[in-house]
């Protein structure tokens, strides 16, 4: 009997292996970070587009209130597409909708808010990628909302029609 | 035995210190540490995608701040997980990580001492 | 199109040769007086087939045959001609062809050239062998038929990855293949052995050549494919502990061990059981690479196509050889009564032993490593990274310990020895402790491991070089591999303590200036080639010992598929490299510029192919 213990549980472990194995086939392997929610916002100070005025985070995000803060870039595709949701978030008088503009140059980014209207009511202009780092973002585009100086909800990928219902409802 | 109890002091002193130190700035040893969102085979340190070099403008950033290489990358680790460091600590997650290897030496060891040694 | 239709059906001839080779077998196995000739011929026929296959994938390459999907895909006709053919197994299903011709060429080999061994091990071997053979046949007519045929016929084909298209690399997949592959015979024999029970020293004295072939094949290919990451890839890195590497140096560590284990076969009937296992384990591992590789489970720099139904296929295949393997091991194999592994603790067979016990760990810290990820996933779908930091923890101290017992392991005799010489090998060893810690002194980094490290490496060093002019001592072979393997651990502590790297951005025009280094950016030009623009960027660089390099690192835009890459410029010199490779910054007019200083490179890769040469040596050598 002992003699034979050490076969099967050989077999054991590599039928567990192969099981594994299976299982992680059908996963993706390319990783994105977990949406973590509730933490506090980060501190940091940022030029403004348009306003041409340094400002700091606790000035832009005010308590009681919510905010959606978008990063997007005038040569990022998918921005293009959600901004009409953006535009029409923008109707909502309960949310106060943050821009932050990722990479960019200023005159394209400029332009592209003459062409499909500005949804933002104010620009954090983040030149060289480092405060959406802090934000724990990692591409464009990408949306937190924020109330009481806390991510509530973060959106990786641009928004859509059922993304938009979504935050109506969180706003409400 | 006392070759082994050597053997745990240097391996103690490796836990705390990186052993491939060199006379680059610490930057480039703490970015080589960060794995790319982007590129997702490389480090911060080699990838240069955007957001890598995003990445090693913050480090600066944080270093000029003051932050030692641990709180950067405890900082990292809070903002996008433990994937982001290629220096998986020890933790509850990763306790089978490193000390599987370090069983299976004891186990093999154990065998070659039985069979050399007390057979003679 | 006929290429494709000719490879196509050679390929499902190929198959059914595999099926009546194993009727025949089998039949002649019943029968075993001596080798059936049709089995020989038919053997040849096979690999006859997968040639005809092969080459007409590689015509179908050079003719940029566009209505062939995998040329489609890989291809494109602006494409120097040398990188058309290499591009026939830069991709999946070419790759995969070439195993499939690299399997039946060993076996067409192993059959023509195994003498004075039994009829049945052969058959057995080649069965097993078979089996391999038609999994393979089968995994790619099934799932990665390299001659799909694409209607309507497209005008221009997708191009190869730029970063494949490097000499390098055009010859690393048929020489990693070689080492492979070889093992699939190591396996298929020893399996066969293992039934017929007939594991011992003539048999240990006979795969012997094959376990040296693939090692010394492996060894190759592994090099190609760091010396290939040094200059293309990364940015003066040669091994990045990617799961990619950490996959063909997995068999590589069982192989090594294999082979210093049947050392000890060779000479006494013993640790039977431990060859049949490590046997096994290579070519285990092998298709364990492919799977990991290929199913896209891991995700690593180099890139591959992934695709899941493949990886199923090869993952079913892999345990389908797994428990076969089982089966017999545990079915057929006895541990014989005078196959008792008792030795004096101080004898060849204990160093060896050791050497073992090692290599084991180590192959134990780069396996769990490269898929510990992959179960902490699915176990509790958390995500972690395992990357150089961890192996470096974990092999860096037991290499000290590993360095002297590879010194002083050789020394001993076979059955019972007594140390000669012991003052001296002390007074060696001070010498090297002292020497080291001046080393690492005038460099304010780690001192203590970094001391210790060095000075096993340099007793190492030391022990290995003052043999080779010893007369009484025979073994070259052997020396010349340990002594390739202190000087590829120097090179690479060195390299690792001294290189020093500078990284900024500039214009044309502008000048860097430290105190021990300029760096002027002088000009930029462009050229165009037939398949990419490149833009090239003229550096002077004077160095604080007055040396005046002119360096010309590249951006080169390829057409199909448009991708920039970034070609370093190095300029290698008997001690140091000096390495600088240019980039683009998104929205900026200036370039991210990279210089290094590497001190040693040249010696990693000549201290391995001394690694591989000594492998070579005792391939030729003939047995007393």
């Amino acid at each position: 009997m002992k003699k034979k213990l050490i076969p099967y549980s050989i077999i054991l472990i590599f039928l567990i292996i192969f099981a594994v194995f299976y299982k992680s086939l059908k996963d993706t392997n390319i990783y994105t970070p977990e949406t973590k929610i509730n933490n506090d916002i980060p501190i940091f100070s940022a030029d403004l587009m348009y306003l041409n005025q340094n400002s700091t985070s606790t000035e832009i995000f005010e308590l009681d209130k919510f905010y959606l803060l978008n990063i997007w870039a005038s040569w990022c595709v998918p921005c293009r597409d959600e901004h009409p949701i953006l535009m029409s978030l923008s109707k909502n008088n309960k949310l106060t909708i943050i821009g932050m503009n990722y990479k960019d140059n200023k005159k394209n980014a400029k332009s592209l808010l003459d062409e499909l209207g500005n949804p933002y009511e104010k620009i954090i202009v983040d030149k060289n990628g480092t405060i959406s780092i802090e934000w724990g973002a990692f591409g464009v585009p990408e949306t937190f909302i924020i109330y009481n100086n806390k991510i509530i909800k973060k959106y990786i990928g641009p928004l859509n029609q059922m993304l938009f219902m979504e935050i109506q409802k969180t706003i409400k | 035995m006392k070759l082994f109890k050597n053997f745990i002091i240097i391996f103690l002193l490796l836990f705390s210190n990186n052993l491939y130190a060199n006379e680059n700035s610490e930057r480039n040893e703490i970015t080589k540490n960060l794995r790319c969102l982007i590129c997702q085979g490389q480090s911060v340190y080699d990838s240069d995608s955007d957001f890598a070099n995003s990445m090693k403008i913050l480090v600066d950033k944080k270093l000029n701040e003051g932050l030692s290489e641990r709180e950067i990358y405890i900082y990292f680790k809070e903002k996008y997980g433990d994937w982001i460091l290629y220096d998986p600590g020890l933790n509850k997650n990763t306790y089978l990580l490193w000390l599987l290897p370090i069983l299976i030496f004891l186990f093999g060891g154990a065998i070659i001492f039985k069979s050399s040694i007390f057979k003679k | 199109m006929i290429y494709s239709v000719i490879g196509h059906y050679s390929l499902i001839l190929g198959l059914c040769v595999g099926l009546i080779l194993i009727f025949f077998s089998i039949q002649n196995f019943k029968n075993s007086n001596q080798l059936d000739a049709k089995i020989l011929s038919f053997s040849f026929l096979q690999l006859f087939f997968v040639l005809i296959s092969f080459l007409a994938l590689i015509i179908s390459f050079v003719i940029s045959d566009f209505s062939n999907e995998t040329v489609f895909n890989n291809s494109h006709t602006t494409k120097p001609l040398f990188y058309k053919i290499s591009g026939t197994w830069g991709n999946h299903e070419g790759s995969l062809l070439l195993w499939l011709l690299v399997l039946t060429l060993f076996i067409f080999i192993f059959l023509l050239r195994t003498k004075n061994q039994p009829i049945k091990y052969k058959i057995l071997t080649l069965v097993f062998q078979q089996v391999i053979i038609i999994g393979f046949f089968l995994f790619l007519i099934q799932t990665s038929n390299p001659f799909n045929y694409l209607f309507p016929v497209p005008d221009e084909g997708l191009g190869l990855n730029p970063i494949l298209q490097d000499p390098a690399l055009a010859i690393h997949p048929p020489i990693l293949y070689l080492g492979y592959v070889g093992s699939s015979i190591i396996f298929s024999s020893a399996l066969a052995a293992t039934t017929l029970k007939m594991v011992s020293t003539s048999w240990a004295i006979h795969i012997k050549k094959w376990v040296l072939i693939s090692w010394i094949f492996l060894t190759l290919g592994i090099l190609l494919g760091s010396i290939w990451a040094y200059y293309e890839l990364g940015w003066g890195g040669f091994w990045f502990w990617d799961p990619v590497e950490n996959v063909s140096l997995m068999p590589w560590l069982a192989l090594t061990t294999l082979l210093h284990c049947v050392l000890v076969l060779e000479r006494k009937e013993t640790l039977t059981s431990w060859v049949i296992i490590l046997s096994i384990a290579t070519f285990t591992l092998s298709m364990c690479g492919t799977f990991l590789v290929r199913s896209g489970i891991l995700n690593s720099v180099h890139t591959f196509a992934n695709d899941p139904e493949r990886g199923l296929f090869i993952l079913i295949f892999l345990f389908a050889l797994i428990f076969l393997s089982l089966f017999i091991f545990f079915f057929f194999h006895q541990t014989g009564k005078n196959n008792s592994s008792n030795f004096f603790w101080l004898s060849k067979e204990t160093s060896i032993l050791v050497n073992n016990w090692f290599m084991m760990y180590f192959l134990s810290v780069v396996l769990i490593g490269t898929v510990y990820p992959i179960f902490l996933d699915v176990i509790s779908s958390q995500k972690i990274s395992v990357g150089p930091p961890f192996y470096h923890k974990l092999i860096a101290p037991f290499l000290i310990p590993f360095l002297f017992a590879m010194a002083i392991g050789p020394r001993l005799k076979w059955i019972r020895s007594d140390l000669k010489d012991k003052i001296y090998l002390i007074f060696l060893l001070i010498i090297c402790i002292l020497l080291s810690f001046f080393i690492v002194k005038n460099f304010n980094t780690n001192i203590l491991i970094n001391t210790i490290l060095i000075s096993s490496a340099l007793y190492l060093f030391f022990i290995t070089l003052r043999d080779f002019f010893n007369k009484k001592y025979k073994n070259f072979a052997q020396n010349t591999a340990h002594f390739g393997f202190s000087l590829l651990i120097l090179s690479i502590l060195f390299n690792n303590l001294f290189s020093s790297e500078i990284i900024t951005n500039l214009k044309v025009g502008e000048t860097y200036d430290n105190s021990k280094t300029k760096i002027v950016f002088e000009s930029i030009n462009q050229k165009k080639e037939k398949n990419y623009k490149s833009i090239i960027a003229n550096f002077n660089i004077t160095n604080s010992d007055g040396i005046n390099n002119n360096l010309s690192p590249e951006l080169r835009i390829y057409n199909q598929p448009n991708i920039t890459t970034s070609e370093a410029d190095i300029k290698t010199t008997l001690m140091k490299d000096k390495f600088i490779v240019i980039n683009l910054v998104q929205n900026q007019d200036y370039f991210n510029v990279r210089y290094q200083v590497k001190p040693f490179m040249l010696w990693i890769w000549l201290s391995v192919i001394m690694i591989s040469l000594g492998g070579l040596v005792s391939f030729l050598k003939k047995r007393v």
